[in-house]
């Protein structure tokens, strides 16, 4: 139930915003990140934006995965 | 899709498991929380790829399964009153309470409605200004700050006719009575990672600090559960529990702000009946007075019949992690999908659901 899907907003009008979901469009709140800008990716749960993803976090996260094969 | 796919990658996948059994050498025991980690681990078949020494138990983080009957009951008998329509989150409409269900109640005639977000709810109560619509507000601190959004609205646009049934419940209290319990001696804990994008991380510093035990917030694909796996096999082995966030791209130590601000100012903390625990004090959201007219408890007069547990049921027990679906007498017999006999086997991140839809006959 707390299931949330990372979304690409495309257009924001004041506390609402239109996201792309595999190519469907949808209008979500964001009166919960209003720090949300065109281009970001949100996770959205029912209906609400909950958090901006941090990006460079994901490519770190990325990388450390990468770098677990060296360890052994 | 974006931030889906690469953490599904098989190949990396293959790292972290081989990191996983190079640097785990002693028993450990592990709970994911989580529902929703419970069905991907379910889904992908991680238990079987990890080392004999690590075991996962499934926790109670199912808002569903963990509703009471007594509060199921509640949500039945507002159905039945005149002029009601009451909303909720698909998966609740099966689930049996201790006579009926809401699906029953619809099959009786009574308004029961399906909707995706309290926004849907808001928007029945705007086109139907005749009736009292009710939102029944399961779920942890990931829905919270959207049922408190919806009253916060319902407020600012003068909509009368909108109510919640207020059921939120909070995960780090129940994490705690767990763990008082003493009854599952847990080396670490997947923390849930949709919650923690609200609360942030500083909630469970008590659990290593005061229990001795691993912490390590998830996201919900395969490679993030692995990863979580691989920091908390790491923690115990060098003997230094703590805090950590595997999920860096959704959570941030503090939290979502914003939505804390939004909670605080429409719920004030206070007791919640847990299936399988019973009435855990200051373990879920009420309404504030404040806001009480939204408050469906205050504004409709219920009664309901002494509160019936379904026999042979132990959903309780899947929840506590003391017991797995495959030990109940009922599960694959009377109790399948089509006709659960206990929320477990509703929801579609309960563990019966999970180890019906995904599991070997094991």
């Amino acid at each position: 139930m707390c299931l949330a899907v990372p979304v690409k907003v495309v257009s924001i009008d004041g506390k609402e915003a239109e996201v792309e979901i595999g190519g469907v469009k949808r209008r979500v709140s964001i009166v919960l990140t209003p720090e949300a800008k065109v281009g970001d990716y949100v996770l959205l749960h029912t209906g609400y934006a909950i958090n901006v993803i941090n990006e460079a976090e994901a490519q770190e996260t990325l990388k450390i995965l990468e770098e677990m094969a060296s360890l052994e | 899709m974006k931030f889906i796919d690469e953490f599904r990658d098989v190949e990396l996948a293959k790292n972290v498991i081989g990191r996983i059994k190079q640097i785990s050498t002693r028993p450990t025991r592990l709970m994911e929380f989580c529902g929703g980690h419970t069905v991907s681990i379910m889904r992908s078949g991680l238990r079987q790829l990890l080392p004999p020494t690590v075991e996962m138990l499934s926790g109670p983080g199912c808002p569903v399964c963990v509703t009471a009957n007594a509060d199921i009951d509640k949500a039945i008998a507002l159905a039945g009153l005149p002029d009601v329509i009451i909303t909720t989150f698909g998966d609740m409409m099966k689930v049996p309470g201790s006579y009926s269900s809401l699906q029953r109640a619809r099959a009786e005639e009574a308004d029961v409605r399906i909707v995706y977000s309290t926004q849907d709810a808001l928007q029945i109560a705007r086109d139907n200004p005749t009736k009292s619509v009710i939102f029944i507000g399961i779920g942890f601190e990931t829905t919270a700050p959207t049922i408190a959004a919806s009253i916060l609205e319902a407020e600012s646009k003068g909509i009368k006719n909108y109510y919640v049934l207020c059921l939120s419940k909070l995960c780090p209290p129940i994490m705690k009575a767990l763990l008082d319990l003493g009854e599952l001696k847990l080396d670490g804990i997947v923390c849930p990672g949709h919650v923690s994008v609200i609360i942030g991380s500083r909630p469970y510093q008590f659990i290593p600090r005061d229990y001795g035990v691993a912490c390590v917030i998830s996201g919900f694909e395969p490679l993030d559960i692995l990863l979580s796996v691989e920091m908390l096999v790491a923690q115990i082995e060098t003997g230094k529990p703590k805090v950590e966030i595997a999920y860096r791209r959704g959570v941030n130590p503090q939290g979502n702000k914003t939505a804390l601000v939004l909670m605080d100012t429409i719920f004030e903390i206070g007791s919640a009946d847990w299936r399988g625990m019973g009435v855990v004090p200051a373990s879920g959201l009420k309404i504030r007075k404040k806001f009480e007219r939204f408050d469906a408890e205050k504004a409709f007069s219920i009664t309901t019949e002494p509160v019936r547990e379904a026999k042979g049921c132990i959903c309780g027990d899947i929840l506590r992690g003391v017991k797995i679906p495959l030990d109940c007498k009922l599960f694959r017999k009377a109790c399948t999908p089509e006709h659960p006999v206990g929320p477990c086997m509703v929801s579609s991140e309960g563990s019966c659901a999970a180890y019906y839809q995904y599991g070997s006959e094991e």
